[in-house]
């Protein structure tokens, strides 16, 4: 059988983690093709519900990164993204989704080499969860059709 | 409907090595919005820049997107086109496809699909695109340098010759750094103070500069023109307008035995002092921990002997808060000590020293005079073992990087020896002689040649002491890694260059990026040194990572222009990327309740109150609003916004959702 390759959607924050990717790119390290990422100016800036609308729409699992505590380009926003997870995950098992399909991870600008094993263990870990396909059967139902179509 | 220009960047073969960017082009003109799509080998070039401004023309084209390297890259440029061709630059979007996806994975048709999803999903947020305009906010035509090394003291000079007032921040007594602990410098063997303490002497008397030493940068706010900064003094104990700095405090003070930090803990100073001599200011200060007044209550001798009555035993910490428009790091370096190296004794032996030690010993004004004498017993060492890339260059303790200067100054440490003590051995241990510089390779070859230094390549292993002499065993790999043993009288350690103690501290006030050895680090490793990725701050100097005196203060001067560019105007442009809260007509006014959730989650105090109000002058309600001044569009308050009240202009709400669901739209792997 074909190896499943799932689809990672990464929302990163400009200053560190877009940067960190960027640098992964410089040095030329090589890393699974799975990912998209998105840019955001600051981890603080995701709205859980971007995250939830990527589950809907096809995603396998979600990459969340940005800058390492106390290096946010805006003091704290990555704290606030933490905090917002905090409460995001206990939510999740409810929604029907599995929290460890959503990998949260600081990679600075300097990281280049961490992204890439960032990128690879993501798709390591979702590969083994296998596609997501539980949340997307709720929406084609109809029962949250209103709330999703963006 | 809008109507989008997709160009693909070959970027030479870069790009198209791994990604078939002609069917990228092709696939690119299907997606729905598209109506110009092509290829090109350089983008960026002049005639592909020319390429995307007639077809803006050409094609009436309400968005670009331009697929090539990243937007921290040439966003700008590619914003600037569209300008020129008349298209608002923020209607122009980067997809990133070099260092996110052809230098990242190998070439195959997942990359070129990875592509093409990437140009696909900047297409979807540049339709959603709305034409900005930049905001413009005063600048303050003040600047503040942190660090009074020679770095920070030619960036100051320079910023003052412009016109403009500078603030320099020195947290130890006096300014002066490194440099002017230093004996001579290389390769002119120049007298370092005599270069120097004019310089110092000059910051002190200009009349732009005003100086505070013995003070820290306690927090930084605000952003690029308008830094709100708190200053820390710290308590003198004297009154530095009363104190004429005669130094008889510091002759008559009981307490003499205190190991100075100026003299690398070689010699000592009273508990009242100047570092040394030539000290800017030339006021001193009372080391709190060590005067026998804060200890026990009883002395005052220094109050008593003061002939203008300036000391202040009660003086406490004054914070001063300041108004900056532009920042300069200068924080310099420190060196790692002997008790860093458990194979060199790890600092139990008092004749192995560092190299910024030797610079005492060696300095006419330091604890010896200029005689080089060995700390253990003031003996003139007949043999002394140089080890160059001691810590540097050594993963296995975690410094990987050469530290560039040690080869230098150990070259110019065994030549100042051999010069003093004329029957003396200097044996150097070395991984690689690295002398890049103008007259650099010639010195250590003088040292070679006309001085006798003997140069061993090989690394040494341990040193141990045996009947007084340090037993030095080492390797020589020219000769096959034979084993070499030298009986030494003094082993001095090139000691690998880090960054200097509260460094990080320093980073996270300031927000600036640092890397992992705690280095500032600087916007472009080629393009921008001494930028950082945060607006209005700049580095000079071995802040940045270790370097020598004129790439010190050729870096300076770099930062200095920097900072004379944007006090040259009255208005800054920033970028509009801004949080705004929405409007509608009234009744309502706006979909925000006037929770003020947002309030405590703006890092910058951005979120205002508005009162809407009848006729009648009584309020109807209060909303947020956003001052665009002080927003520096990170988006928290928009994420956090229960009401979905607040947008962030260039990742607005509608831009987000529609880049998910087109990354989305097809199976893209």
């Amino acid at each position: 059988m074909e190896q499943f390759e799932p689809k990672l959607v990464a929302f990163v924050c400009n200053w560190c983690t877009y940067a960190g990717a960027d640098l992964t790119g410089t040095s030329r390290i090589k890393y699974a093709t799975n990912v998209r990422i998105i840019r955001f100016p600051c981890t603080g800036r995701i709205d859980f519900m971007l995250i939830s609308k990527a589950f809907a729409n096809g995603a396998d699992g979600v990459i969340v990164s940005g800058c390492h505590p106390n290096d946010c380009h805006y003091t704290s926003g990555n704290f606030h993204a933490r905090r917002r997870w905090m409460s995001f995950n206990a939510m999740l098992t409810f929604m029907g989704i599995d929290p460890d399909r959503i990998i949260f991870s600081w990679v600075s600008a300097a990281e280049g080499a961490k992204w890439a094993d960032v990128v690879n263990q993501s798709v390591e870990q979702i590969r083994k969860l296998g596609p997501f396909t539980e949340y997307q059967k709720l929406v084609q139902s109809g029962i949250e059709e209103e709330n999703f179509n963006g | 409907m809008s109507r989008i220009g997709v160009f693909v960047c070959h970027c030479g073969e870069n790009i198209s090595a791994t990604v078939d960017v002609a069917k990228v082009a092709e696939e690119a003109s299907k997606l729905p919005g598209v109506v110009h799509s092509v290829d090109y080998k350089y983008m960026c070039s002049d005639p592909g820049q020319t390429l995307v401004k007639e077809a803006i023309k050409e094609h009436n084209l309400t968005g670009v997107v331009v697929a090539a390297c990243s937007p921290r890259m040439h966003e700008p440029t590619f914003r600037k086109a569209c300008a020129q061709a008349g298209l608002n630059p923020y209607l122009s979007e980067m997809a990133n496809v070099r260092e996110h996806c052809s230098w990242v994975h190998e070439k195959s048709e997942q990359t070129t699909q990875k592509a093409f999803d990437v140009v696909r999903t900047m297409v979807s947020k540049a339709s959603n695109n709305a034409a900005l305009e930049p905001i413009k906010v005063p600048v303050t035509k003040r600047a503040l340098v942190v660090g009074g090394g020679v770095a920070g003291i030619q960036a100051a000079l320079d910023i003052a010759n412009t016109g403009h007032k500078v603030i320099l921040v020195e947290r130890s007594p006096s300014i002066g750094g490194h440099m002017a602990q230093l004996s001579e410098t290389f390769p002119t063997l120049d007298c370092s103070q005599c270069i120097l303490t004019p310089r110092m002497v000059e910051v002190a008397q200009h009349p732009n500069i005003t100086l505070y030493t013995h003070s820290e940068v306690e927090s930084v706010d605000g952003f690029i023109g308008n830094f709100h900064v708190k200053i820390r003094k710290k308590a003198r104990s004297l009154d530095e307008d009363l104190c004429t700095g005669c130094g008889l405090c510091t002759t008559k003070c009981p307490q003499k035995k205190i190991p100075s930090e100026f003299e690398q803990l070689l010699g000592t100073r009273p508990a009242i002092y100047t570092p040394f001599p030539q000290a800017v200011p030339n006021k001193p200060v009372i080391d709190r921990d060590n005067c026998t007044f804060y200890k026990t209550g009883k002395c005052k001798i220094c109050e008593i002997v003061c002939p203008t009555k300036a000391i202040r035993f009660d003086q406490e910490d004054t914070i001063l808060e300041v108004e900056i428009g532009a920042i300069v790091l200068a924080t310099g370096f420190d060196v790692k000590h002997s008790d860093f190296f458990p194979e060199y004794g790890k600092g139990k032996y008092k004749d192995v020293i560092d190299g910024l030690q030797f610079e005492r010993l060696a300095s006419a004004s330091g604890p010896t005079q200029g005689m080089i004498r060995r700390p253990s017993d003031g003996q003139i060492p007949k043999k002394i073992v140089f080890i160059a890339c001691a810590g540097s260059r050594d993963p296995a303790k975690g410094i990987e990087y050469c530290s560039k200067i040690c080869c230098m100054y150990t070259a110019k440490h065994a030549m100042l020896y051999k010069h003093k003590v004329h029957d003396g051995e200097a044996h150097v241990f070395y991984m690689d002689i690295r002398a890049g510089g103008k007259m650099y390779e010639e010195f250590v070859r003088r040292a070679i040649v006309e001085d006798h230094v003997n140069y061993t390549r090989g690394r040494v292993s341990t040193i141990y002491e045996l009947d007084g002499k340090l037993i030095v065993k080492g390797a020589d790999t020219l000769l096959g890694a034979q084993s070499v043993e030298i009986e030494a009288d003094m082993v001095v350690l090139a000691t690998a260059g880090v960054a200097s103690e509260g460094s990080e501290d320093l980073a996270q006030k300031m927000h600036v990026s640092y890397d992992q050895h705690k280095f500032f680090a600087e916007a472009h490793p080629k393009l921008k040194p001494v930028e950082t990725n945060t607006g209005g701050i700049f580095l000079a100097g071995a802040c940045q990572t270790t370097r020598d005196i004129p790439d010190s203060v050729a870096m300076a001067s770099g930062a200095a222009v920097k900072v004379a560019a944007l006090f040259s105007s009255d208005l800054l442009t920033r970028e509009p990327i801004v949080a705004r809260v929405n409007r509608i007509p009234g009744p309502s006014h706006s979909t925000c309740v006037g929770c003020f959730l947002c309030q405590p989650v703006c890092p910058y105090q951005a979120i205002e109150r508005e009162d809407i109000k009848d006729r009648a002058g009584n309020i109807i309600k209060s909303l947020a609003r956003i001052n665009e001044g002080l927003c520096q569009g990170c988006g928290t308050c928009v994420a956090l916004c229960r009401s979905k009240s607040i947008d962030l202009l260039g990742y607005t709400d509608n831009q987000m959702h529609g880049e998910v669901l087109s990354v989305l739209e097809e199976a893209f792997v």
